[in-house]
């Protein structure tokens, strides 16, 4: 009898390690860090994610395996890592501020936060159906409290029990799926789940373990009809939090959701792909349909973020090469943008009084002329104008759909983010065609905030004017 | 060699770029530098188009560097003779549109001029770039800075005018992306090759299935922008709203990124389906030629009245450029550049009106000509060339456009023609209400005459309606290369 040596190589799961320790080490100096001090707390975390990414960028082009098969480190896990580090690191610059001026400045926080960033990591590199749940688990637990993370706001400890009843019921649905899945083919493994499906026809169980995948992660990523927990949970939940939420989670889940299915199941493809592109028109649609008739930000953004899952899943239904690299690409963009958004509501907000509603925002441009252009920036890029990133993301889905014959898909697609336009534009015009709303003297930007919408805004015309780099970036690809 | 066309581009960027840095109060300062940068680069466009050889239809000044490899997109920038023309004429009415803002625009003005500076870019970008990527990333920022500027700076509904603006040409423009990508992988099916560059995707015909819908998408982003009937709603909202400058470039540049649309991309890439397509078209042209000078005439503001013109007119040039004739389709481009400085102008003088009274309805005037003779004079030598009075530029390009539509079919030209007919009856009525008779009005009395930047900006203008209605070859020889190369890929 051959004696098993665990297959264990730390060196793969390097960011997710450091970003672990990370945590530990701000957990333990949480102890010893006086209350006025807190803010450096923030800074470890920041730095931690630095070397995480590092560890990242140095593990590029090894496409190794380890742990039997469970984790890997190829460019496209790789590419999810950075966009989830960059998130992370912009989401707490926009936290150190805001949690100190709502005080909630608790290093439990950053702990919590990077926890969820190690989950998130896991989840985007795991090649195994348990590995993935075990990411999936811990991304959504510190998720949980985060929401409710405000404690003396009934909105937040709302959108706290909400995230945590409608996850776990997602986390039965996603688990029960992998069971039927691990029934229909004897194993849990992605390589393994295809080459037995590439040998035998399928089964009814299996069609319903796939589903049921399906189910959990079209929970997790928002897509419409699995979406009714997004605008609460978004809404209540402190704006760093849903900041973060909104772009690092989509990263994660979409990740494993694409290896699942394009890498696992293509020899389903015929029966998902066609299930995938309803979920895209009915997500895009209704996100986008339901945004056009809010009037606060916070829940504008949360709409019009299940209608850019939506734009994601497109890129899923056209299982190609430039489907998945357009797929990064955008869910990059997306990340900055996104960002960049939020960033500036909270720079706009008046220490612990936020402006959310949209006629808030009347006359920004003349009183903070240089957050309100970034504030347009990021909207005009969600909107999908040239040349900013989102338009890039746009035009690369697109053009995967139609290149791989579903061309009215695009059209569908386009036709929606003209409706999009109209939203997004609301806020630019209450800034700029607006007379400005009083109390806007006295605001000052924390410089944090600052620096933070300066990364997210560069990033945004830098991704747009020269998409180049990040497209090849993004092309690495799955290892077969 | 230099790259001129860049220099282009780039060059009111960084004006817009050094008078982010010019110190708010400072309103005059931002004006010289504004007007000296449109300055610069009319000089650069009159050197181009002096240095221009107008034997070729080949592109010229041709730049290309690789931006995305990985898709085949560069940036690819030149210009034939249609292109230089209109880079031509943007850069003239820039120049006019900021002086004619001199006295108009007092809140806000560093922000005004650099999101003019901005614009100016785009357009010169529009008519300049060869690639599909290239053209559609310039056309789709156009729409930004244009928005800003009805929107902020405009009257009454300027923000409703701004956002219909937006939806209404994104509406054409985002099916006109799809159809581009279709364009493209089909190219690259047939020739293994993936670019966006329009003289590469040109080489090879379009597979003839394909050709009606992509015509159809292209074409749809093309007739709203032009605007035609009857995709012309967004339009007299547009005019009515934006302010004088806006509207200057709205009608004399903007539009023309319609028609050259279909000139540029529509024609050489479909030819079949233009030729299957071009009865339809040429219906609806006429339709806008006789609908607009209709409406036009029942109009109580003269701005919505030289708005309504602006459909009219461009009926004209999209009549003569799917005549499919030698003499149609010079005539619709000549008519393109005489629509910019003749409704250009018209906007200028409605404009200097409305800085002395603050009201555009024709009922409050009446008699202005004894107030205000040199205004009165200017604007009936516009009129004239609106109009289409020989001698002037207006007639040279409606008569080729007639002379083509005639050749095309009798018809055409016999309706088309009941339109000028009708531009004559709207424009001369508005103008004796205005203009003519006693001073009605006490607020009339004591109007002032035009000052001598007012005066300089308007001789300006004349000085080419007289050009091209004397000497028009000037403007035709360097399209004629293009003009045969067309007719020849099309008929």
């Amino acid at each position: 009898m051959p004696i098993l040596v665990p297959d264990i190589n730390l060196r793969i799961i390097a960011p997710a390690l450091i970003v672990t320790v990370t945590a530990i080490v701000v957990l333990l100096g949480e102890l010893v860090t006086p209350a006025e001090r807190k803010r450096w707390l923030g800074y470890l975390s920041i730095a931690g994610l630095v070397v995480a990414a590092f560890a990242a960028f140095s593990l590029w082009g090894a496409n190794a395996s380890g742990f039997s098969g469970m984790v890997v480190a190829d460019n496209f896990g790789l590419f999810l890592t950075l966009t989830i580090a960059l998130s992370a690191a912009l989401s707490i610059l926009l936290s150190i501020p805001f949690i100190h001026a709502h005080e909630i400045d608790q290093g439990e926080y950053y702990v919590l936060l990077l926890a969820s960033v190690a989950g998130m990591i896991v989840m985007a590199t795991a090649t195994d159906l348990i590995v993935i749940f075990l990411g999936l688990e811990l991304l959504s637990l510190p998720l949980y409290i985060l929401a409710a993370f405000q404690r003396e706001d009934t909105r937040s400890l709302e959108a706290g029990i909400k995230y945590f009843l409608l996850g776990a019921f997602s986390s039965a649905f996603f688990l029960y799926g992998i069971a039927l899945v691990f029934g229909a083919t004897g194993t849990t493994n992605l390589a393994k789940i295809a080459a037995s499906l590439a040998q035998s026809a399928g089964s009814p169980m299996l069609s319903i373990g796939v589903g049921l995948l399906m189910v959990g992660f079209a929970f997790k990523v928002a897509l419409v009809p699995f979406h009714w927990w997004t605008p609460d949970v978004y809404d209540g939940a402190p704006t760093t939090v849903t900041a973060f939420m909104s772009v690092a989670v989509k990263a994660a889940a979409f990740g494993a959701f694409f290896r699942t299915f394009q890498f696992a199941l293509p020899a389903l493809a015929l029966d998902w792909r066609a299930v995938a592109a309803v979920l895209a028109v009915l997500t895009m649609t209704l996100g986008n349909v339901a945004a056009l008739l809010q009037s606060n930000v916070k829940r504008m953004l949360a709409y019009s973020s299940i209608a850019h899952a939506g734009y994601i899943l497109i890129a899923l239904v056209a299982m190609s090469a430039n489907g998945l690299s357009s797929a990064l690409f955008y869910l990059l963009a997306y990340t900055v943008t996104n960002l960049g958004a939020f960033g500036a509501v909270i720079a706009l907000s008046d220490g612990a009084r936020e402006r959310l509603e949209i006629k808030d925002f009347a006359g920004a441009a003349r009183e903070h002329p240089l957050v309100a252009l970034a504030l347009t920036i990021c909207l005009l890029s969600l909107a999908g104008f040239p040349p900013f990133a989102g338009f890039v993301g746009k035009f690369l889905i697109f053009g995967a759909a139609v290149e791989t014959g579903w061309a009215w898909l695009a059209v569908i697609g386009v036709l929606n983010s003209l409706v999009s336009v109209y939203f997004y534009l609301r806020p630019v015009v209450q800034m700029y065609m607006s007379e400005p709303a009083e109390g806007w003297s006295g605001i000052r930007v924390a410089p944090l905030v600052a620096l933070a919408l300066l990364i997210a805004v560069i990033s945004v015309i830098a991704l747009g004017v020269f998409p180049a780099p990040a497209i090849a970036l993004a092309a690495g690809g799955l290892i077969r | 060699m230099l790259a001129y066309l860049s220099l282009l581009i780039v060059l009111p960027l960084l004006g817009a770029l050094v008078l982010l840095f010019v110190p708010r109060q400072n309103n005059d300062a931002v004006r010289w530098i504004a007007l000296a940068t449109t300055l610069v680069e009319l000089a650069i466009s009159v050197a181009l188009f002096l240095s221009f050889r107008s034997d070729s239809a080949a592109a010229q000044f041709v730049e290309r560097v690789p931006w995305i490899p990985q898709l085949g997109i560069s940036y690819y920038v030149g210009v034939d003779g249609l292109s230089l023309l209109m880079v031509l004429l943007t850069a003239f009415l820039m120049v006019i549109a900021i002086g004619g803002s001199w006295a108009g625009i007092t809140e806000r003005v560093k922000e005004y001029h650099i999101i003019f500076l901005i614009l100016e870019a785009a357009v010169i970008g529009v008519f300049v770039a060869l690639d599909l990527f290239l053209f559609y990333v310039f056309w789709e920022f156009t729409l930004i800075p244009m928005a800003f500027l009805i929107g902020i700076w405009g009257h009454g509904r300027r923000v409703y005018a701004a956002v219909k603006f937006i939806l209404f040409t994104m509406f054409g423009s985002l099916l006109m992306l799809v159809s581009i990508l279709a364009l493209v992988f089909a190219h690259r099916d047939a020739t293994g090759v993936l670019t966006f560059a329009l003289p590469e995707i040109l080489k090879t015909p379009v597979p003839l299935g394909l050709q009606g819908l992509l015509f159809a998408a292209f074409a749809l982003a093309f007739a709203i922008k032009v605007p035609m009937f009857p995709f012309h709603t967004w339009l007299p909202d547009a005019h009515v709203e934006a302010p004088t400058a806006g509207s200057v470039i709205l009608a004399g540049v903007l539009l023309k990124m319609g028609t050259y649309g279909f000139i540029r991309f529509n024609m050489p890439l479909f030819p079949e389906a233009a030729r299957s397509f071009a009865p339809l078209l040429i219906v609806l042209a006429i339709i806008g030629i006789i609908y607009g000078a209709i409406v036009s005439a029942v109009q109580r503001d003269v701005k919505s009245l030289v708005a309504f013109s602006s459909v009219s007119h461009l009926g004209f040039v999209m009549l003569g450029l799917f005549a499919f004739n030698a003499q149609g389709m010079s005539g619709g481009i000549l008519q393109m550049v005489n629509h910019g400085l003749s409704t250009g102008a018209l906007f200028l003088l409605v404009g200097m009106l409305y800085e002395r009274r603050h009201t555009r309805l024709i009922a409050d005037f009446g008699g202005i000509a004894k107030v205000m003779p040199i205004f009165a004079a200017f604007f009936l030598l516009v009129m004239f060339s609106s109009v289409g009075l020989p001698g002037l530029n207006g007639f040279v390009g409606e008569f080729l456009i007639l002379v083509g539509a005639f050749q095309a079919n009798p018809w055409y030209a016999a309706f088309a023609a009941t339109g000028v007919v009708l531009s004559a009856i709207y424009l001369l009525w508005m103008y004796q209400r205005v203009m003519t008779g006693e001073v009605t009005k006490p607020e009339n009395a004591a109007l002032k005459d035009l000052s001598a930047r007012e005066i300089a900006l308007l001789v300006a203008l004349v000085v080419f309606i007289i050009w091209i209605g004397v000497y028009p070859r000037t403007f035709l020889d360097p399209i004629q290369a293009s003009v045969t190369n067309l007719l020849n890929v099309v008929r």
